[in-house]
């Protein structure tokens, strides 16, 4: 990330409440991942040790290390999801993208071989009312069944 | 434009409410999360295209949330002098139907869901007039007519971008009311006589924590708000910043008064991108007419709010959790006491309240203690919000006087379970609470009932079960939750869950022996006794009530090897 671009996020917090995790959200909503040469130039102008800041962003689910694939497929697991069947939205998409539920740090992060998709789960969108949900890069489809999968997939360019 | 008095306000009011009920048609779009997941932002930009190409003379809005998810998206028709109709399931083809029929002073009747002829805003009353009498009365549609609304009383009806329309229904009297003419402790003695019960899953009376903050030694005190709603499948905060974000911003403005604090904080999930664009918004748009900042209504009373955002961990939701997330520390709980009244934010004493609570305290102000503690129940007073979801018929936000049965909810609001199969349970207090099942549906939803069946009220999610859940899967559902949200920091929880984990899996896969059943009882109540926070003394109660109504469930499961 650009220096420049670092300094505007650090100045949107002049106080120190919610100042750390406050830059490092804008962070990974702009970059869609925490790149460590970031995390570094931040330890630095912040001053908080890189140790700390690494301890935060493995400790917090909304931050990632892992670059992600060019669409994020986010599957929701919250509880009004999961009585739909969320899992087997999970199983499908795993099934049809060839990518395997094994996790690192306990986060369920996984990316295709081509870079093309990435799945990582969530709790709750809060769009419980149209259970089960998926999310490719923040549009929502509702109501979605194992059946779906490919052709959702297909609408950004996976092929079969 | 700084509010100094009361006419000032008045003025801002009147200006308000001509947005609500302008000369020419007005149209709102329910633009709330959820609203916009189905659409609802492709029928506004729709509209917005349409309007400005044509100069058309209607207004038109963003409006929070009605709170029946199933019908959106849900769009209101307000056409001068007749009842505002409020039309379902539209989508983006019907905009231009439905403005070529507003123009023409009607609306589109295969649309209508119901008519609103008046509304009680509670700090307003508003009066839209007769009209289109072959749509059903607001109050003829079940899922709305055993609701009370009073935290939701604005949502969907007002532009939650507007401070203008939030005034014009009466918003911040209270607060001028209490800034201006109230003695700061008669503020918290009104709130302790109201009976208002912390919303955010415990309970605690609100008014004491207030004096108990007010009390405690120290000057730089914080007032925070807990808008970390964690419980997946509860979204009832949510809806309600987004819907209504003023409302909590006065609650806040008022109770600062009272306990004399000058720095407030939101603490709002990450995962709530359009509730903090509203929040910031309101934030800057209160500024702006001097309700936050310096000498607020000419009171010399100075307070401002700032939002501190989350990132992902239910235990931040935890009050010694949060403190330490505010600081930008790893969100792990610590022993109590000392208690946040005590040592919060940053080491000074802070009141830490739900987002519910807070948005409770401006009509506590406006129609007193004894308004308000004639709702409800007697030690449960007033009104609660909750998101019935799961596989019930009508899914959606329902706010109903605390003691309303779980029947009521579920079968008279709810329409009992969804595509008419049979509703087997319901889940209260999220990954804290338990599965109540069909026999005990009588029970009244309090806090004190509810922990009597095993479970308590959480934050208001209530995600209903049917035939076909499995209810062992459940139990493994939420311990699979917790123990992966589990902080690390004590043993029973960290290592406790894991367990149950191993063991309801094996059962779930048929591999289980009676012994399990056993140990899955004797390690919960471990784990309840000896965790050290909440998290951890409430993560079993799923299984505990599973195993307690559900046990032949379990027992199926059961390999015949192992019984
Ligand atoms: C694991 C855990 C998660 C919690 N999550 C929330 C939450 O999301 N929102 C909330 O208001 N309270 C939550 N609480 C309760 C808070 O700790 C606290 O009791 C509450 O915010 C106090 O506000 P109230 O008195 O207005 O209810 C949680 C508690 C625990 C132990
Ligand atoms: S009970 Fe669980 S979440 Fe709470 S402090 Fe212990 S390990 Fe952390
Ligand atoms: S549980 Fe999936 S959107 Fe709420
Ligand atoms: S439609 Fe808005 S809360 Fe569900």
């Amino acid at each position: 990330m650009d220096e420049k671009i670092l300094d505007e996020i650090i100045a949107h917090y002049p106080s120190q409440s919610g100042k750390t995790l406050g830059i490092l959200r804008e962070i990974q909503i702009r970059e869609k991942h925490i790149p460590m040469d970031t995390l570094k130039l931040l330890s630095g102008k912040i001053d908080v040790p890189l140790s700390r800041l690494y301890a935060l962003v493995t400790f917090y689910s909304f931050f990632s290390l892992k670059p992600v694939g060019e669409h994020l497929i986010t599957v929701c697991m919250g509880t009004p999801c999961h009585v739909k069947g969320a899992e087997k939205i999970l199983e499908s998409l795993e099934e049809h993208l060839g990518i395997s539920e094994d996790t690192q740090d306990g986060k369920y992060l996984q990316t295709t071989p081509d870079n093309k998709f990435t799945v990582e789960i969530a709790r709750c969108f809060g769009a419980c009312s149209m259970a089960p949900v998926l999310r490719v890069d923040g549009e929502l489809h509702g109501y979605v069944t194992p059946e779906m999968i490919p052709k959702i997939l297909e609408k950004y360019g996976w092929k079969r | 434009m700084i509010i100094t008095s009361h006419e000032d306000l008045e003025s801002v009011r009147k200006r308000g409410l001509t947005k609500i009920q302008p000369k020419h048609p007005r149209i709102g779009v329910g633009t709330s999360s959820c609203g916009i997941a189905v659409g609802g932002m492709q029928i506004f930009d729709r509209m917005q295209e349409l309007i400005q190409k044509e100069g058309y003379d209607i207004t038109l809005v963003k409006t929070g949330c009605i709170g029946f998810c199933k019908e959106e998206p849900i769009v209101s028709v307000t056409i001068p002098g007749k009842s505002q109709v409020l039309l379902h399931k539209v989508r983006p083809d019907d905009a231009e139907r439905i403005i070529a029929l507003a123009l023409k002073g009607e609306i589109p009747e295969d649309l209508a869901l119901c008519r609103i002829p008046d509304w009680d805003h509670i700090t307003g009353n508003l009066v839209y007039g007769d009209g289109f009498e072959s749509v059903p009365d607001y109050g003829e549609i079940r899922f709305f007519s055993h609701q009370k609304k009073v935290i939701l009383r604005d949502s969907g009806l007002i532009n939650p971008e507007d401070i203008d329309e939030y005034i014009g229904i009466g918003g911040y009297s209270a607060a001028f009311k209490a800034l201006n003419s109230m003695d700061p402790d008669t503020i918290i003695e009104e709130v302790k006589k109201s009976g208002l019960r912390g919303r955010g899953g415990a309970g605690f009376p609100a008014g004491l924590k207030w004096e108990i903050t007010k009390k405690a030694p120290g000057t730089e005190k914080f007032i925070v708000c807990n808008a970390d709603e964690g419980d997946p499948g509860a979204y009832m905060n949510r809806n309600e910043m987004e819907s209504d974000p003023h409302m909590l911003l006065e609650g806040m403005l008022i109770g600062a008064y009272g306990m004399d604090v000058h720095e407030g904080l939101i603490y709002i999930r990450a995962e709530y991108p359009l509730a903090i664009e509203r929040l910031t918004l309101a934030l800057d748009q209160a500024r702006a007419y001097g309700l936050l900042g310096k000498n607020i209504l000419n009171s010399g009373f100075d307070f401002d709010i700032q939002i501190a955002t989350g990132a992902g961990a239910f235990v931040c939701g935890e009050s010694t959790a949060l403190a330490a997330s505010i600081e930008g520390k790893t969100g792990r709980p610590r022993l109590r006491p000392p208690r946040l009244t005590e040592k919060g934010v940053f080491g000074r004493p802070t009141d830490l309240n739900n987002v519910e609570t807070w948005c409770n305290v401006p009509v506590i102000i406006t129609k007193g203690a004894t308004w308000y503690s004639d709702i409800g129940a007697k030690g449960n007073t007033g009104t609660k919000v909750f998101s019935l979801v799961g596989k019930v018929e009508n899914i959606g936000m329902v706010e109903v006087p605390l003691g309303t049965s779980l029947r009521t909810i579920i079968y008279d609001i709810g329409s009992g379970g969804a595509g008419g199969k049979e509703v087997k349970a319901v889940q209260t207090g999220g990954p804290s609470g338990g599965c109540i099942p069909v026999r005990l549906f009588d029970t009244p939803v309090d806090f004190e009932n509810l922990n009597m069946v095993g479970t308590m009220m959480g934050s208001g999610g209530l995600v209903v079960m049917d035939e076909d859940t499995n209810m062992v899967d459940i139990a493994r559902y939420f311990i699979n939750f917790a123990s992966s949200e589990s902080c690390g920091k004590c043993v029973p929880c960290r290592e406790g869950l894991k367990h149950l984990l191993l063991i309801l899996n094996r059962i779930v896969s048929g591999k289980g022996t009676r012994d399990d059943i056993e140990i899955l009882k004797e390690l919960s109540d471990t784990v309840q006794k000896t965790s050290l926070c909440g998290l951890g003394q409430t993560a079993p109660n799923p299984v505990l009530t599973t195993l307690q109504y559900f046990g032949e469930e379990y027992e199926k499961l059961i390999a015949p090897e192992g019984k």
